[in-house]
């Protein structure tokens, strides 16, 4: 459960990212997050990824309080986050398998039980077989999907995606979102923000438009028009 | 969990080792710095010790000879040997009596026939006595030289300790030298120790912002680098270790033949247990103190971007 009320984020350099934003996110509900360029989107995952911490207002995730959580604590919250890049985040020089399995290897998972993790969640990726190559050896679209495995592979509460489609043909970027519907269907909050209406439309999921750091029309916002967010 | 704990640990070293081996010219290089700056010390530490080792230690060398006037009867000098037992810091005392010296003269000098011309024993009782090996610093010889010229019958004390005391100063001297060159080159290895994690932090730095994403404390991230620190620091010490075993093999030799020219056996030893034991710790620690500073300072500066 995510409950965001009247969040507001204002970076050092005086920019005010968020405006008092309200909404809420249920237990395995997926949920997009658009809006142009600047409106916030990016701000409201830092803050759930406790890259940044709210200014003002009442930011709660899984009954942590962002605002006040210490940060001894934050390794232990962020192992209940899966994070997805635009731009992947693999580390080039480690084989496919190494890559998956840094959550766990950070939790301390045996190495059987990581073992069997790593092979399930590449599985639900489709790259099983591939846990020996280096992210270079892959298509852009798989490396996408090998960030998504290590997202997932330490069974998160949350998953959180930015922009995850922005480097992916059409067809590719559907495939992904429906990964992370089928992630949403067993349980897992997920949060993809994405300025591809093509996508959002795609999928009857509530969607949370952001601009100029509010939320447009409160949380139960309509689809915007292909065009509102160009 | 406790397995848990020391697989991590095992990962953590057995990574930071490979990541030195992938990168051999790199890590020569600095161990090779490392290295030098420690066998300064130790080789230093080394000739310290081999000078009092061919000089047969300071204690021994110390002694005070008492010559008593020629009129004191032997009886009377034993005596006063005895009381001089009783003193605290005295070691041993020996009654060399003067019918004793005469006849070693007379069988060592070759002068025999000339000591047959002469009517009387020219020759005073002496006594030669050492002190304790904790009781021989110039306040404890002054004292005691004091003590056994009080006494009527002694003629003359003589120390023979000045070149000792000299010697003494000049060794004391290279141990400050000693102390001040491992304060000096320890620093040195810290800079190089914490220079270098630095650079490995800063190249590492996209796999550190990722690992703090998924949840990886502090002490998580530091520990690859600690490891590669004392990794650093245990590699330059055995390899100082080497160079001054390697200095003394090269060494050995011409020290035993000019030790021969003054009719000594002496031969110029290597590092010990104990000397290695503390070039390895010494390495070992400013390599974990090194990269302790370098992670605390850097690691701070790095969060995850998103």
């Amino acid at each position: 459960m995510i409950l965001f009320e009247r969040v507001s984020k204002r970076y050092r350099n005086g920019r005010e990212a968020l405006r008092s934003a309200t909404f809420s996110i249920d237990r395995g509900e997926m949920v997009f997050l658009t809006g142009r360029s600047g409106a916030g989107k990016s701000t409201v995952l830092k803050l759930i990824a406790l890259l940044e911490r709210p200014t003002r207002g009442n930011a709660v995730v899984n009954g942590h309080n962002l605002a006040t959580l210490r940060s001894r604590h934050l390794p232990a919250y962020r192992r209940t986050l899966g994070v997805v890049f635009q731009e992947h985040r693999l580390l080039d020089d480690r084989p496919v398998f190494d890559n998956v399995a840094l959550p766990l290897v950070v939790s301390g998972v045996s190495p059987p039980e990581m073992d069997k993790r790593v092979r399930a969640a590449l599985d639900q990726v489709g790259l099983l077989g591939k846990e020996r190559l280096l992210p270079s050896e892959l298509s852009v679209g798989e490396q996408q999907r090998v960030g998504i495995a290590r997202a997932v592979v330490g069974k998160p509460a949350v998953l959180i995606a930015d922009e995850p489609t922005g480097n992916l043909d059409p067809g590719l970027a559907l495939e992904v979102m429906r990964l992370f519907k089928r992630f949403a269907d067993v349980g897992v909050t997920v949060i993809v923000a994405t300025h591809d209406l093509h996508v959002v439309h795609e999928f009857s999921q509530r969607t949370i438009v952001l601009a100029d750091g509010q939320v447009q029309g409160g949380a139960e916002a309509p689809l915007p028009s292909m065009t509102a967010v160009r | 969990m406790i397995a848990g704990y020391f697989t991590h640990h095992a990962q953590a070293l057995l990574g930071s080792l490979g990541r030195l081996c992938r990168a051999p010219f790199a890590t020569a290089l600095t161990l090779l710095v490392i290295g030098l700056a420690l066998a300064l010390p130790l080789a230093l530490a080394l000739f310290v010790s081999n000078a009092m080792a061919a000089t047969g230690g300071f204690t021994g060398a110390v002694d005070v000879s008492v010559y008593f006037k020629p009129d004191t009867a032997l009886s009377r000098v034993q005596q006063l040997a005895r009381d001089t037992r009783a003193r605290a810091g005295v070691a041993t005392v020996q009654v060399i009596s003067s019918a004793d010296a005469l006849a070693e003269f007379r069988q060592y000098s070759g002068f025999g026939a000339a000591l047959d011309a002469l009517g009387s024993n020219p020759l005073p009782n002496v006594l030669h006595v050492r002190p304790a090996p904790d009781a021989s610093g110039a306040a404890d010889l002054d004292a005691l030289r004091h003590y056994l010229a009080a006494w009527p019958e002694v003629d003359t004390v003589q120390v023979d300790a000045e070149w000792v005391l000299r010697f003494n100063a000049i060794l004391g001297l290279l141990r400050r030298v000693l102390g001040i060159a491992a304060v000096l080159l320890g620093a040195g290895v810290l800079a190089v120790i914490g220079n270098t994690i630095r650079l490995e932090i800063q190249g590492r730095r996209p796999e550190i912002e990722v690992v703090r994403l998924v949840g990886g404390s502090t002490g998580f991230v530091r520990r690859p680098f600690l490891y590669a620190g004392m990794l650093y620091g245990l590699g330059g010490a055995l390899l100082a270790w080497g160079l001054v075993v390697l200095a003394v093999l090269v060494l050995r030799t011409p020290v035993a033949t000019l030790a021969q020219l003054y009719g000594s056996r002496y031969a110029l030893s290597g590092p010990g247990v104990r000397e290695v034991a503390v070039v390895l710790g010494a390495g070992v620690a400013l390599g974990w103190l090194g990269a302790w500073a370098a992670a605390a300072r850097h690691l701070r500066r790095i969060e995850p971007r998103a």
